[in-house]
């Protein structure tokens, strides 16, 4: 059985993830028949209305938030744009964000915005696990931090970063925490109150919701500026006319996704642990990416010597498997992914990584498929590899001596 | 970047089934050109008889799918070719018989070219001879 319509082993749920059936099908009469708009105040405007706040609980029950600290956005990468901008700008030049160095670009990218227009950016490494070192973070963090921003879980590697920990650091201070949950929304438990969260930010499409919508969680009592402009949905935070339809598919796939969280969350691990085994075991010269066990339940990352990723993926979607890559060559750019810079990992290898991301969809023979195909693909660019070829050679001499 | 679709067939067919990969031992040249940092290392083999004419080329690379096709699509290219002729094989040549690159890719061309130049040199130091328009190759590995 194939996890996708078109055939293919689909092994990039960290990109992106299917839509279940009755997820479009909650969505639809919000396209057809209560097209509304909820800011309208005569009739038409009250079911959508309502279908909106219905999703504001939904939500607020997952994370342990009330509805009203919900406010519906574009996605992910808006609710981060929002946070640091309008943190940034609250708290003046004289002040100091602090994020770490394995953030989403929807946060780097702004961060380094943010100090071209003169504003102090800090950045918190990580171990070799890809986990916040705290003792660092609690040097960089003073009373002159407005706001400390740390993703939940990484979206290359996985690490599951210790929030509580974070939010202490941060709030000690008297900064605000914000994290970045897009990876983790819906597929490790979050509870805003018990881990100390101010903002997070979560996108639809990451568990099963359409492209385009996500939301960003603000505690009651922080006050952000809006950082879209021009209306008075979201109680004046974040104006543009609401996407319904968007965010009941995505309250619906909240609702489906976190229903059997535990259920899922172990079948997931079993697979990928099956995956991690067999390349471990199976595959020389591999190494794996992240924290063996802080790590979300599907993700699988390895580094593989003496190849480079785009090379290695492309085998994989010709034969059918869809995965991603840190190389450079895969997004355009000379350096591989920061990500894999950051735990330390030499430019070469940092270039020869693979990540598979798994969902409940997936089977058990799917990921024998994609570990066999990745065996044989990586047997044929080692043979044609110049670095494997002076790597035998060398070792050749060792044995001669 | 994604490459479903981007690349030329002519380039997903060399990567699929690249020509002439492998090495010769006792070449009368090798060049190694390119650098792990950036992701791409291609060494070029070449087999040059008496009369200066390429009996054989192999190749092996590290790197993506448009190093690899250039790779392959660079080492048919030079084969049965003299020297002097072998020189005429730019990087616009091999680009524009992989019927295009896409833009974020053409560096990968200048490698194929650059290699074949870094055999040549190393050819004509090993022989002490001049190849007349060669010039000492850049983009060696251990610059």
């Amino acid at each position: 059985m194939s996890s996708d319509s078109k055939g293919a082993i689909f092994l990039d749920n960290a990109s992106t993830t299917a839509m279940r059936k009755e997820t479009l099908d909650a969505m639809t009469p919000y396209f057809l028949e209560d097209y509304g708009n909820p800011s309208s105040i005569h009739s038409m405007g009250r079911t959508p209305r309502d279908a909106c706040n219905h999703v504001r609980e939904i939500i607020g029950r997952i994370i342990n938030a009330a509805p009203e600290e919900i406010y519906f956005t574009s996605g992910g990468t808006e609710s981060d744009n929002w946070v640091l901008t309008s943190a940034a700008r609250k708290a003046g030049k004289g002040k100091n964000i602090v994020i770490s160095t394995i953030e989403h670009h929807a946060i780097i990218e702004t961060a380094e915005a943010l100090e071209k227009d003169g504003y102090t950016i800090r950045r918190a490494p990580v171990d070799a696990d890809g986990i916040i070192d705290l003792d660092k973070l609690k040097e960089l963090v003073d009373e002159n931090t407005a706001l400390v921003s740390v993703m939940t879980a990484n979206n290359e590697i996985g690490s599951i970063q210790p929030l509580k920990e974070i939010a202490a650091i941060a709030h000690s201070k008297g900064a605000l925490f914000h994290t970045d949950a897009v990876q983790a929304m819906c597929h490790i438990p979050i509870d805003v109150k018990e881990m100390g969260i101010d903002l997070l930010s979560a996108s639809g499409h990451k568990f099963g919701g359409p492209k385009g919508v996500g939301f960003l969680f603000m505690r009651r009592g922080v006050r952000l500026e809006p950082f879209m402009r021009g209306g008075a949905q979201e109680e004046g935070k974040r104006a543009g006319t609401t996407n319904v339809p968007g965010i009941v598919g995505m309250g619906k796939a909240a609702e489906l996704e976190s229903a059997d969280m535990e259920e899922k969350m172990s079948k997931i691990s079993e697979l990928r642990d099956h995956a991690i085994e067999r390349i471990e075991k199976e595959i020389p010269f591999s190494k794996l990416n992240g924290h063996r066990t802080k790590r979300l339940p599907g993700n699988v990352n390895f580094s593989f010597r003496f190849v480079e990723g785009e090379s290695l993926l492309m085998i994989m979607n010709m034969n059918g498997i869809c995965v991603s890559t840190g190389s450079a060559c895969a997004s355009g750019s000379l350096d591989p992914s920061h990500v894999l810079l950051a735990i330390g990992l030499p430019h070469e290898i940092a270039h020869g990584s693979v990540r598979m991301s798994l969902s409940d969809r997936n089977t058990l023979e799917e990921i024998d498929k994609a570990v066999d195909v990745l065996k044989s693909a990586l047997e044929k660019l080692r043979s044609m590899s110049p670095l494997y070829e002076d790597y035998v050679k060398k070792e050749r001499c060792k044995d001669v001596i | 970047m994604s490459y479903d679709g981007v690349y030329s067939e002519k380039v997903m067919d060399h990567f699929m089934n690249p020509r002439n990969v492998g090495e010769i031992e006792d070449a009368s040249g090798v060049g190694t050109v390119g650098n792990a940092k950036c992701g791409d290392i291609m060494r070029i083999y070449l087999d040059i008889d008496d009369n200066g004419v390429i009996q054989d080329c192999k190749f092996k690379t590290f790197g993506c799918g448009a190093a690899v096709a250039t790779s392959s699509m660079a080492t048919e290219m030079v084969k049965g070719k003299t020297v002097q002729e072998a020189l005429q094989v730019t990087n616009k040549a091999v680009m524009e018989a992989l019927d295009g690159l896409p833009q974020v890719k053409i560096h990968c061309s200048l490698l194929a070219e650059e290699a074949i130049h870094a055999a040549l040199w190393d050819y004509a130091e090993k022989n002490g001879i001049t190849i007349e328009g060669l010039k000492k190759p850049k983009h060696d590995i251990n610059d």
